[in-house]
């Protein structure tokens, strides 16, 4: 049952939530346009287009116009590196763990084998210790790990782009997971039944059947993994090496420095990229019903 | 020769481990013969075992004990997509993502059969369920009554030895129901494949089949034609499942030739022909349908036994009398309105006299 919202409380309370969620968010936004470098005021729009041209700390004239920022944004290599990091690992992360997490879903619905319960139970225990531990527990378990191999082999290893992709899989599996799962609670075997009767065996019947039913859920699986993988600060932060920085420990080490709208430039475009993949989330998510 | 047969169960069991961790035995020591091209119903109550059976027999549950053959092949341990038998399930299972096309295709495509050849068979089918023309339509796009008939199209498309239906018509309204029934049976004639049909409706069962076999708590109690399990039921259960039944609890007292006396205690003596031998004193239950009573009408060389009507209902072609005998006997006569404005032979409270002959009754002893 919905209705209406007729009192004013509900409805000023709703606006309140609204501005406390995206006020900062387009405040960062429209500051990606800021004639000053300061980043502290706004200093209007960057409107004329021409060769550099600064006035103290005020961009008066830019080749990129009021897109100044963006274009210096990516002339940075760095940002450039950082940016390609995030991406790989996130496609990398997000397709092996949708890979993982949905033939788990898939066994722990089909099997009854011992420890199901407790396999079930493993899963959320990812999803709700701090990210801090998880990070450190990865850590500590890589650098055994290396000291191991280090051991065995004589060859040096240290963190980098493997690592922060492994330990990506690694929390993203649960979640993938528990999606599939909520989409498979809905199946009725019957349909892989009735492929059988009709003279697929297990396999076909896994790709004609099953696996293009529960599509929409492995897709949300895998969008929300791309997402999470994205923005992961913390297990990033422990697992990361030199060379495989990703955009959001790059931020947090610009904003030790000096802060200028190049940050809010790159958070702009991140914002686009991560609403456009809830948007998709969204439209699988509807997609089911 | 068994190969007249198109399925055997021999002496098949299934136990199953209940969630509560007892076991139970669905299906209990059942052995039955199918044979080549008949309608062959499977009727009993709610978990009497009769999916689990027909599982069985598709290869989605394997026998705990026994064996079940297909044409003389024994298939208790394939695979169901190695068997020569298809499904019509009862909520269907179409595929949703496929379009009628390539769900009637599916099981033709499984076999390597041509794609032009396939999209041939598939407009033939469609033919034959009255749904020319439909291929291109998803499932969710059919009502009810089109998506069974997609689905026996589905099922039939491939030609199958054996095909089984579980309760097909369940989800239909009793309307439909009742066209689909006739539909169903001329269908397998037409087709001449032995049809393997799961209801727990009896009516269902009476019209469509050859043979039924009637089950109850994992035993196959009966199986016969519907007149022989209308007429000469084999055990009470059989009696009161199909059709209604007086049930009229006595002890043998003496036995000539094929004639057989027994006593209702406070009621009266009866006597009943019999092919059974019976000893004196045992137990037993005369059954007798309420339409082969007669109520003040007395038959020769009949029994009749003296009560007093409790009840009355009139329903049309019939009038139902409820009487009450001395020895705490009740039956339930049927007497039918044959001509118009006809009188209640009796009314409540009066004494009547209920009779029938001695070869209706069956003599019950389980
Ligand atoms: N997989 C299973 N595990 C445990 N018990 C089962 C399983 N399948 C069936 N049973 C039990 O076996 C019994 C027979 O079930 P079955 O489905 O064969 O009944 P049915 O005659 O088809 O009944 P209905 O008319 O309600 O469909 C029931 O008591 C049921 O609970
Ligand atoms: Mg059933």
């Amino acid at each position: 049952m919905t209705q209406k919202p007729n009192s004013l409380f509900v409805r000023i309370s709703a606006l309140l939530v609204y501005v406390f969620l995206y006020a900062p968010i387009i405040g960062l936004m429209l500051f990606s346009f800021n004639a000053s470098r300061t980043n502290i005021f706004f200093g209007g729009f960057i409107t004329q287009f021409g060769p550099l041209q600064m006035e103290g700390s005020t961009v008066v004239q830019s080749p990129c116009g009021p897109f100044h920022w963006f274009c210096e944004l990516n002339k940075n290599a760095e940002v450039r590196q950082a940016a390609e990091n995030t991406l790989t690992i996130a496609f990398v992360a997000s397709i092996s763990a949708t890979i993982i997490g949905t033939f788990a879903a898939i066994a722990l619905q089909r099997y009854n084998f011992r420890l199901k319960a407790f396999s079930q139970l493993a899963l959320y225990i990812p999803i709700v210790i701090p990210e801090i531990v998880m990070g450190i527990g990865i850590l500590v378990l890589f650098s055994q790990i290396f000291t191991i191999l280090s051991g065995l082999t004589g060859a040096r290893f240290s963190m980098g782009l493997p690592t922060v992709i492994v330990s990506h899989i690694a929390f993203c599996i649960p979640f993938v997971t528990l999606v599939v799962q909520a989409r498979l609670q809905g199946f009725d075997k019957s349909y892989e039944e009735a492929a059988m009767d009709l003279g697929a065996n297990e396999l076909t019947t896994f790709w004609r059947v099953t696996f293009p039913m529960i599509l929409p859920g492995v897709l949300s699986g895998a969008l929300l993994a791309f997402t999470l993988s994205l923005d992961d600060f913390v297990i990033t932060f422990f697992t990361t090496g030199p060379g495989s920085t990703t955009l959001p420990i790059y931020v947090y080490g610009l904003l030790r420095r000096i802060i200028t709208p190049q940050v809010n430039a790159l958070s702009t475009i991140w914002i686009l990229i991560v609403f456009t993949a809830v948007l998709l989330l969204q439209w699988t998510e509807n997609r089911k019903a | 020769m068994t190969d007249e047969f198109a399925v055997e169960m021999q002496d098949v069991v299934k136990r199953f481990t209940t969630p509560e961790g007892g076991i139970l035995a669905a299906v209990n020591h059942v052995t039955m013969q199918i044979r080549d091209g008949e309608f062959f119903s499977l009727l009993g109550p709610s978990g009497c075992g009769k999916t689990t059976s027909l599982r069985m027999i598709a290869g989605f549950e394997l026998p705990t004990e026994g064996k079940i053959l297909i044409h003389g092949k024994d298939v208790s341990q394939i695979a169901p997509f190695q068997r020569p038998v298809n499904t019509v399930f009862q909520q269907y299972a179409l595929f949703p993502h496929m379009t009628v096309e390539q769900n009637i295709g599916f099981g033709l495509e499984m076999k390597g059969v041509s794609k032009v050849e396939r999209s041939a068979r598939v407009s033939e089918a469609l033919e034959m369920v009255r749904l020319p023309g439909m291929e291109m339509r998803k499932p969710k796009q059919l009502s009810g009554g089109q998506q069974q008939r997609i689905a026996l199209a589905r099922a039939l498309v491939n030609k199958p030895e054996v095909l089984l239906l579980d309760e097909p018509l369940g989800a239909l309204d009793l309307k439909l129901r009742k066209e689909m029934q006739l539909e169903l049976k001329s269908l397998q004639r037409e087709v001449g494949i032995t049809f393997i049909y799961v209801t727990h409706d009896q009516e269902e069962a009476l019209t469509m089949s050859d043979r039924i076999a009637v089950m109850s708590k994992g035993v196959a109690l009966q199986v016969d034609k519907p007149e022989a399990i209308y007429e000469r039921p084999a055990t009470k259960f059989v009696a009161d499942f199909i059709g209604e039944t007086n049930f009229l609890d006595g002890v043998v007292r003496g036995q000539t030739g094929s004639t057989v006396e027994v006593d209702l205690p406070g009621t009266g003596t009866v006597y009943i022909e019999s092919s059974r031998t019976f000893a004196n004193g045992q137990q037993t239950t005369v059954a007798v349908r309420p339409e082969k009573m007669t109520l003040n009408r007395e038959i020769s060389g009949g029994n009749s036994l003296t009560g007093r009507v409790e009840e009355v209902i009139y329903i049309g072609t019939d009038t139902h009398y409820g009487v009450r005998f001395a020895g705490s006997h009740k039956a339930r006569v049927r007497e039918q309105n044959v001509t118009q404005g006809q009188k209640a032979l009796a009314s409540i409270g009066d004494e009547a006299i209920v009779s029938f002959t001695r070869t209706s009754p069956r003599l019950l002893t389980e």
